[in-house]
């Protein structure tokens, strides 16, 4: 059999990362933070959304990422279909896909999530299904290959040390934006305040003639909405793929998990520590490792500290 | 006759037409029915956990890895012969399943599921990431001149069949005895009310732990068979869809039925394996499977069956 | 990456039903064959999961290779028709359909699986069933030895002679000190420990390992590991993020000084050059196993070859210019079935019972002069290793074209056996 693994292992894949000298130290960590911080945006657009389905309706949605892939799909349809030039074109999708998406969830939770009570262990297993389901839907209508959506505009920035795209600053200004606008909706508006009362208390918010099953429709329709917008930013960087949505799933329960479940404000410090300490410490530690690290600090934060690094105590 | 016989009777003579079916059915269908008796003896492990003692668990994959490598890794690198490596790997399985058990069951419900989910993946990166040692997610050749086991050869059919008839027989049995025990009873009694078994003296913690390791070594078992039988071990046996396998097969077959496991994995195995010949889509079934068991039948075949005519199936 | 309209790849029956009307005007055309059965042929199939782009093509260079074969008369004089069935890209589901296409389709052999771990996983059943396996895969896992008496690389060379054939050049051409960017899994580790110890003996030497985890969607932050004194930078990458890779390497390179590059067209399979944010490939090199643009010299066989595809000069679909072929891979389908042409008519196949005796043919081949069953040009088969030697292309960017630059010699690829199957029981 192959090679002595001792030595392979010695050789590749140590645990400390290659000491020679390359780009100095102050234009690295400059990337890395630019990288933590794309990624930390478009993670917690991904995030938020899950976490608002949690905060509101206590609803694991195990088919987020496949709400997120469709966003990418639907974008690739609207683009390729559409006869706009490619910033209009993308513009139609962001607005386009995230509503396409949100009428998708929101039939998802009236025809199956509402007919099972919200019970907390049937939802999961009816959302893992739901994700074989739109993952399978979508291989049929879109294809397995991974196709590209041109982004709306090229632009390099080249600094002295290396060149990066400002495509990938907007994606940070644009989910900024669309953060902010969701915290506006959340305290400013009658819908935001019915959805954080129906948070607080189901039964009361009841009694006050709230509607809790358009609350829960809509919340789980929001939810997809923001992954989709989410995954609209993110596909002129990536291509969109049938099998895309289980990395943005995964990183969002992380994110979500040490953020504190349904807090959004722990959400999205997590997302911007996850995303920067990704960033940084792969520049010392393997990637895998860091990603072995960061899934097994899930664990033991649900085992030891179940509200959360970052929220506040339910 | 007393509900035992019937069930004792039941039981064996499902055993009997199984161990016969290799005798009339094609050669095609007869080591399907090797790989079926395998993945049934992994989901009635799963069983244990979920169907008798109500511990939803989205990690299974873990222990099935953990049979299948603490199998093949002895072999590979240490020449064990397959005997003791088979140990190794039922061991393998029943030691990752305690260390996993004494974390995650701090937590329940959804917390438990992800905490599952969260060691499986860490589990499935960690092969990866030694990738020297595991093969990675290419993996590795169980060689033929290992896979004989007391004398037979394990890789011709008649006596792969027959193995994997033992392992699966074994399995029933012993899961059969077991659920009609008082620790059986205990089982349940956890299930369906925690606390006041904990009124009558039992220690939930360690009811659960004993029932997770036991859980694990089924499945350790099983992924320590399946290398063994098949002759192939990878990364792609500890990934998320390894976990929701099991949990579909019990789903489907009934969750605390003893024959449910077996009964689900042949149904499955054969609604992919034809559905595979109409579209390439063929995993949607797999969720459309979960979505309707979960809507509509939440006890299974097996189940619903027991509800209505045959109150005294174990 | 392709554009083309959603649908329009043939479902299975629509092939299986392609298949059988080609069999039927080439049985008018051949009416010697009317009585006999035809022989069948199993191909496992990427068709889903991330092999998908190469599965694509290789299905549709099957059918061509098909029907230009059944068109010259079959093999034995019997009609082909090939059974394709979708292994997902999965080493479990490899497996299964191996033992479908042998048990229950009744396949007389079976070939066509390209990615390492679904090879693997299944290659073991093959064995056990004692069916010909040909992998059309370029893994060194066959020369390797991992593997079994009926598991064949006939129709392409595989990684470890392509990367040990080219280093000289790109060490007398492009720079001494070199970087290497691979997925950190077997396959790149085959172009880690091979290419490095090329590039060694070659007196250069290689300064910096850059492997990127298979999970990774996003490759910027590895970029800054690349040492600023490298001379060559060398990248390879498969699977469905290979676009995302090159575009983030332009976007870190941009205008500023940038080391040569070497890339292995995997990194590039499917994807059009022309894409946005490519521009920085320009002038570039690329390994190619078959020159995806039509070359100046181009054999006629070759280009009989492209038109019986259906792919034009550019490597693209005939029917829409931007669905990109994974034209550096899929002539190891074509040059395969021609294989099994030759080795069941060496051996006199009949049926089943003749399995051995096919091998035992194909493991007699050495030399495969350039013709229409070669079109990547000759090759030299080595029976012991059930391993295909060819020759290399090396491409340079020019114009939004890859144009051929250098091609390897057949024994600047070949290395000691690492096994003699042929010492090894059926």
């Amino acid at each position: 059999m192959p090679h002595s693994p001792l030595a392979e292992a010695l050789r590749g894949g140590g645990w400390l990362g290659d000491t020679r000298a390359q780009m100095s130290f102050g234009p690295f960590l400059l990337l890395a933070v630019l990288e933590g911080t794309v990624m930390a945006a478009v993670l917690a657009l991904t995030a938020v959304g899950l976490s608002l389905v949690f905060g509101v309706m206590r609803v694991v949605n195990v088919a987020h990422g496949e709400l997120y892939m469709l966003g990418a799909v639907i974008a690739w349809f609207v683009t390729f279909y559409l006869p706009l030039p490619p910033a209009m074109g993308w513009l139609a999708a962001l607005i386009i896909a995230p509503l396409l998406v949100a009428a998708i969830a929101a039939l998802m939770d009236t025809l199956i999530l509402k007919r099972l009570n919200y019970d907390p262990e049937a939802t999961i297993v009816a959302t893992i299904g739901l994700l074989y389901m739109l993952q399978q839907a979508a291989l049929t209508f879109y294809g397995p290959d991974a196709r590209p959506v041109v982004a709306p505009f090229q632009w390099r920035i080249q600094l002295p040390w290396f060149g990066y795209s400002g495509y990938k600053l907007f994606v940070v200004a644009a989910a900024l934006a669309i953060l902010l606008a969701v915290w506006l909706f959340m305290t400013r508006t009658k819908a935001g305040l019915v959805m954080r009362a129906t948070q607080v208390d189901r039964e009361t918010a009841q009694a006050f003639g709230i509607n809790v099953d358009r609350v829960y429709a809509g919340t789980f329709a929001l939810g997809g909405a923001l992954a989709a917008a989410a995954a609209v930013l993110i596909v002129p960087i990536q291509q969109a793929h049938y099998l895309m949505g289980h990395d943005p799933l995964l990183l969002s329960f992380i994110v979500v998990i040490i953020g504190g479940l349904g807090s959004i404000r722990g959400t999205l410090v997590a997302a911007l520590v996850i995303g920067l300490s990704d960033g940084i410490i792969s520049m010392f530690f393997s990637p895998t490792l860091a990603k072995i690290i960061a899934t097994l600090l899930v664990a033991l934060v649900l085992v030891f500290r179940p509200q959360g690094l970052f929220g506040a105590r339910a | 006759m007393s509900a035992g016989t019937k069930a004792w009777g039941l039981h064996l003579l499902v055993l009997a037409l199984v161990f016969l079916a290799q005798f009339v059915l094609p050669s095609y269908h007869a080591t399907n029915l090797a790989r079926i008796m395998v993945l049934a003896v992994f989901a009635m492990g799963y069983n244990l956990a979920f169907g008798y003692t109500g511990l939803l668990s989205l990690g299974h994959a873990l222990f099935f890895a953990a049979g299948l490598y603490g199998m093949g890794l002895p072999i590979w690198h240490l020449e064990v012969a397959a005997f003791p490596a088979l140990i190794l790997g039922l061991l393998a399985g029943g030691v990752m399943a305690g260390l996993v058990g004494i974390l995650a069951l701090r937590t329940a419900g959804v917390s438990f599921m992800i905490v599952t989910l969260m060691f499986a993946q860490a589990g499935y990166l960690t092969l990866l990431y030694l990738n020297s040692w595991t093969g990675g997610d290419e993996g590795f050749v169980v060689a033929r001149s290992a896979r004989v086991l007391f004398g037979f050869d394990l890789a011709s059919d008649t006596p792969r069949f027959i193995a994997a008839f033992v392992l699966f027989a074994a399995g029933l049995l012993l899961c059969l005895w077991l659920v009609r025990s008082p620790f059986g009873r205990v089982m349940v009694a956890m299930r369906e009310n925690e606390e006041r078994s904990r009124m009558l003296g039992y220690d939930p913690f360690r009811v659960k732990l004993i029932t997770l390791i036991l859980s694990g070594v089924y499945a350790g078992g099983a992924g320590a068979a399946y290398g063994l039988l098949f002759g192939y071990v990878g990364g792609s046996f500890a990934t998320i869809q390894y976990s929701i396998l099991p949990m579909l097969y019990v789903l489907l077959g009934g969750a605390g039925t003893v024959l449910g496991p077996f009964l689900g994995a042949l149904l499955m195995f054969y609604l992919i394996d034809i559905t595979s010949g109409y579209t390439d889509a063929y995993f949607f079934v797999v969720g459309a499977a979960l979505v309707a068991l979960v809507l509509f039948a939440p006890k299974g075949i097996l189940g619903s069956l027991r509800e209505r005519v045959l109150q005294w199936l174990p | 990456m392709t554009q083309k309209l959603i649908g329009m790849a043939p479902s299975r029956r629509a092939v299986l039903k392609g298949a059988g009307a080609g069999l039927l005007t080439a049985g008018f055309a051949a009416p010697v064959w009317s009585q006999a059965a035809p022989i069948k042929l199993g191909f496992q199939l990427h068709r889903t999961g991330i092999g998908a782009a190469y599965g694509r093509w290789y299905e549709r260079t099957a059918q061509a290779a098909l029907k230009v074969v059944n068109d010259a008369g079959g093999i034995n004089g019997r009609p082909v028709e090939i059974v394709f069935e979708d292994d997902g890209t999965d080493p479990k589901r490899g497996a299964e359909v191996v033992e479908k296409l042998t048990s229950q389709h009744n396949c007389d052999l079976i070939f066509g699986p390209l990615f390492s771990h679904v090879v693997i996983g299944s290659a073991p059943r093959a064995g056990e069933l004692k069916v010909p396996y040909l992998v059309c895969s370029e893994g060194f896992h066959v020369a390797s030895g991992m593997l079994n008496r009926w598991t064949m690389q006939p129709g392409i060379t595989d990684v470890r002679a392509q990367v040990s054939s080219m280093a000289p050049w790109v060490l007398a051409n492009l720079g001494k000190k070199v970087t290497m960017v691979y997925p950190d899994y077997a396959f790149g580790h085959d172009h880690r420990d091979f290419f490095s110890a090329a590039v060694e003996a070659g007196g250069g030497e290689v300064i910096a390992k850059v492997a990127v985890p298979p999970t990774e969607t996003s490759f910027t932050r590895y970029l800054p590991q690349i040492p600023n004194d490298t001379e060559v930078l060398y990248h390879v990458m498969v699977g469905p993020a290979v676009l995302t890779f090159v575009k983030e390497l332009g976007e870190f390179y941009g205008l500023g000084a940038k080391p040569q590059i070497f890339g292995f067209i995997d990194s590039l399979e499917a994807v059009d050059i022309a894409s946005p944010g490519l521009e920085f490939l320009e002038g570039t090199h690329f390994w190619e196993g078959h020159c995806r643009n039509q070359q100046a010299d181009a054999s006629e066989h070759e280009v009989a070859y492209r038109a019986a595809v259906g792919v034009d000069a550019n490597g693209a679909s005939v029917s829409d210019a931007k669905d990109v072929s994974t034209y550096a891979h899929m002539f190891s389908v074509w040059e395969t079935l021609h294989v099994i042409k030759a080795g069941m008519e060496a051996a006199g196949y009949q049926g089943p019972a003749d399995r051995q005796k096919f091998v035992e043919a194909v493991e007699a081949m050495t030399e495969m002069p350039e013709s229409l069953a070669h079109v990547q040009g000759d090759k030299v088969f080595n029976g012991k290793t059930h391993q295909v030697f060819g020759h290399q292309f090396i491409s340079k960017v020019e114009g939004g074209k890859l144009v051929k630059v250098h091609t390897t010699s057949i024994e600047d690829s070949i290395y000691p056996d690492a096994v003699d199957y042929m010492t090894q029981s059926f």
